[in-house]
């Protein structure tokens, strides 16, 4: 899709300019958030219950009815069809591993009122997971989530092209991807992507505790250490990983989204940076 | 590599036992550096879609290896679908899992870290760690190590595999076995003189190519 069709997608009334700005137009692409002279955590999400959030959780399924997830709007997998084919169709079976769950509690927790989706892309076995995730994404691309939680990765540079691209599109169609970057010495993907929000883990107990990385391509540092999760029979579990650090950012992307829906991936980005606990100044 | 490169490399014969040991010294350093209670290593049956115990260190040793699991669900399917490490402290309150595991293996841990091994782009298994001491509080630099460590761990495995398939190839009715047969006969001296015959056999095709 290019660029042109994607801004007459947000046209309301008068044409947008698409690859250059002429001097009449200026008035037409008045950002609808501007941003005050300091940004503060309070003017991010300061009220904020991710109301009206569509967030994705992409990972192993979501149990139903967790007192700690509470309601899921949706469950989806990506399975193949008789013909082999990838389709995504309603799913019942919860959750194959609780990884999912624990995400989907950790979300629940930062933004209660966002609505949460479980798109499972895992139980398909190990051969068919590349192929899966690329499809899992890319339905939730399409469905327009604001916020995609991707507690996943893969080295297969077979996947790259495709992952990037798929990474940028969503960029540009305001889907935010919220990836787990690797803590170990291995290239691996999105999460390298400067277009996805990439997440490592921190040691410290606040979940609203995160720093920005001046030095990427991690770029942000969330709550990723001996956390207490949701985990599968309505259960809790306690764990640690990048994959937990994960969803306490995209809790916090909620929020701020619940707050001011009509900011980009970029501008988000940014509040981001600005709301760090390494970056702000001491309240 | 290809399988005859392979089976150069690992040094033919008797390489698949040096390779176990290699895969068992691992996860016996795995277990000490983290003084946990064991450490085992997975390894990935593409074609069975399973993973498979390869080596084990303490509580378990022995009594497990061969065993399998499907290799997409549960928390070592998780790992190793997703390429992410974990670390699980209460497995107890998992009793899914629990349950799974006392009836396949008899030995419930509490906890576990795993994390997958990665040879250039491919996973070929996992790493776990299991029930490292309760008192020691888990510091991020712990799960750091661990996966510098499964670095050695898939390197290991990695060799180990290639000495399987390039033992295949040369067993039985392998496409290389005519030429394992004709080394195996030579005496020592002789070999010399035939590895001298492929050399130059290798040195003409090489300016004739």
């Amino acid at each position: 899709m290019s660029a042109a069709i994607e801004l007459h997608e947000h046209e309301d009334e008068e044409e947008l300019p698409a690859w250059s700005l002429p001097a009449e137009a200026v008035d037409r692409i008045r950002v609808p958030v501007t941003l005050p002279e300091q940004v503060t955590r309070e003017w991010a999400w300061g009220g904020s219950t991710g109301a009206g959030v569509r967030v994705c959780i992409l990972d192993s399924g979501v149990e139903l009815e967790h007192p700690l997830v509470g309601r899921v709007d949706r469950s989806v997998a990506v399975l193949r069809d008789d013909d082999g084919e990838l389709q995504v169709v309603d799913d019942a079976e919860g959750d194959l591993c609780g990884h999912g769950t624990a995400c989907a509690g950790v979300v629940r927790a930062l933004a209660p009122d966002a609505e949460l989706t479980s798109v499972r892309v895992l139980g398909a076995g190990y051969k068919g997971g590349g192929e899966t995730m690329l499809r899992g994404l890319a339905w939730a691309i399409e469905e327009g989530f604001q916020v995609v939680n991707m507690s996943l990765s893969t080295t297969r540079t077979k996947y790259v092209e495709r992952l990037h691209e798929l990474a940028d599109h969503a960029y540009f169609k305001r889907v935010l991807l919220v990836a787990s970057a690797h803590n170990m010495p291995v290239e691996s993907f999105p999460w390298r992507f400067a277009s996805v929000i990439s997440v490592g883990s921190h040691e410290e107990t606040d979940p609203l505790t995160f720093y920005y990385n001046p030095t990427p391509p991690v770029e942000f540092f969330g709550r990723g250490l001996d956390l207490d999760l949701a985990w599968l029979d309505g259960g809790t579990l306690r764990a640690t990983g990048n994959s937990f650090a994960t969803p306490h950012i995209a809790g916090i992307c909620a929020l701020i989204l619940g707050k001011h829906p009509d900011l980009t991936p970029f501008q988000l980005k940014s509040v981001l940076y600005q709301t760090a606990s390494n970056a702000r100044e001491a309240a | 590599m290809s399988d005859l490169e392979a089976a150069v490399a690992a040094g033919v014969l008797g390489a698949d036992e040096a390779h176990r040991a290699l895969l068992q010294a691992t996860v016996e350093v795995a277990r000490a550096i983290f003084g946990a209670k064991a450490a085992s290593v997975f390894l990935l049956d593409e074609e069975a879609d399973e993973l498979v115990f390869e080596a084990v260190a303490g509580e378990g040793e022995g009594d497990l290896i061969g065993m399998r699991f499907p290799a997409g669900n549960g928390i070592a399917g998780w790992v190793l679908t997703t390429g992410e490490p974990l670390v699980v402290d209460d497995l107890s309150s998992d009793t899914r899992w629990s349950r799974t595991q006392a009836e396949s293996t008899g030995y419930v841990p509490k906890s576990m870290m795993s994390v997958p091994l990665l040879v250039d782009e491919r996973a070929l298994g996992v790493l776990s760690v299991l029930d490292r001491p309760t008192e020691s509080k888990l510091r991020l630099a712990e799960v750091d190590l661990l996966g510098l460590f499964a670095n050695q761990a898939a390197i290991a495995l990695d060799l180990l595999q290639r000495a399987r398939r390039a033992r295949a190839a040369l067993a039985g009715e392998g496409r290389l076995a005519p030429l394992a047969r004709v080394a195996a006969r030579l005496e020592e001296d002789e070999r010399d003189t035939a590895l001298e015959l492929l050399t130059a056999l290798d040195r003409l095709l090489a300016a004739t190519s």
